[in-house]
């Protein structure tokens, strides 16, 4: 075996409780994470939307399952998941563009991302609640 | 800098092209749906289906869930290459991810076209 294939026993540090993730690390999971949760959620979407243009009898059942306080907490976080996955987007499609790729500038953008989707997802949920 | 053409083979191009798309359309939409809905009169069924009614609006509605649904059948099929290490399991899941989309967007049209 020659030297080139032999690996060296190098440390691994994978504790997800310690890592501290820098702010533009946070928005990039949150972006998965959110994405992840809006998937697992579209069936539901589908079924709401579906009720809700079906027919006055479907849209009355379509207000009586959204007028539910649990469902209203649900749909609060996937409000919040797609107005996050929608900020923190047109953020990496500006890094696309090498716009914001210096280390203050996607800091502060992150900062941007996390805060602006946090209000958009309390003004919006306000008028709908 | 490594040289190499970047098209014709499996690297990936489309679907990061395809990815990036979608997004930019279905941000787009998102603006003038919030619109749209912003300036019913009401919420009742009435305002609400004639919102989608439109010629207009509907094929809109309807392309956005196709780029909705290819978007997330890129950003899920990455989510498990990165987690799931058994080929056979993962290639099973990606199976299953798209038969789930083609049955979504059947699902869209038929919401759609029945108004």
């Amino acid at each position: 075996m020659s030297d080139a294939t032999v690996r060296k026993p190098r440390p691994k540090f994978l504790a997800l409780n310690e890592i501290r993730l820098p702010l533009p690390g946070i928005v990039s999971i949150l972006h998965r994470i959110s994405g992840a949760g809006l998937f697992l959620f579209l069936p539901f979407l589908l079924f709401l939307f579906d009720r809700s243009l079906g027919s006055p009898e479907s849209f009355a059942v379509y207000k009586s399952v959204v007028s539910n306080w649990f469902i209203k907490l649900i749909l609060f976080g996937l409000l919040w998941a797609y107005l996050h996955h929608f900020c923190a987007g047109i953020r990496f499609l500006l890094l696309d563009l090498h716009k914001g790729l210096e280390l203050e500038a996607a800091r502060n953008s992150s900062r941007i991302v996390l805060i602006v989707s946090l209000v958009l997802t309390l003004v919006v949920g306000v008028m709908l609640w | 800098m490594v040289k190499r053409i970047v098209v014709g083979a499996h690297y990936g191009l489309r679907d990061w092209i395809g990815q990036r798309a979608t997004a930019v359309y279905m941000a787009i939409y998102t603006v003038i749906f919030a619109f749209a809905a912003l300036s019913l009169p009401e919420m009742s069924y009435e305002a609400w289906s004639g919102l989608f009614s439109g010629g207009l609006m509907r094929f809109l509605t309807f392309l956005f869930f196709l780029a909705l649904f290819y978007h997330a059948w890129i950003g899920v099929r990455d989510i498990f290459m990165d987690y799931i290490k058994p080929t056979g399991v993962r290639l099973a899941l990606h199976v299953v991810i798209l038969f789930l989309l083609v049955g979504y967007a059947g699902w869209a049209a038929q919401i759609l076209w029945r108004l």
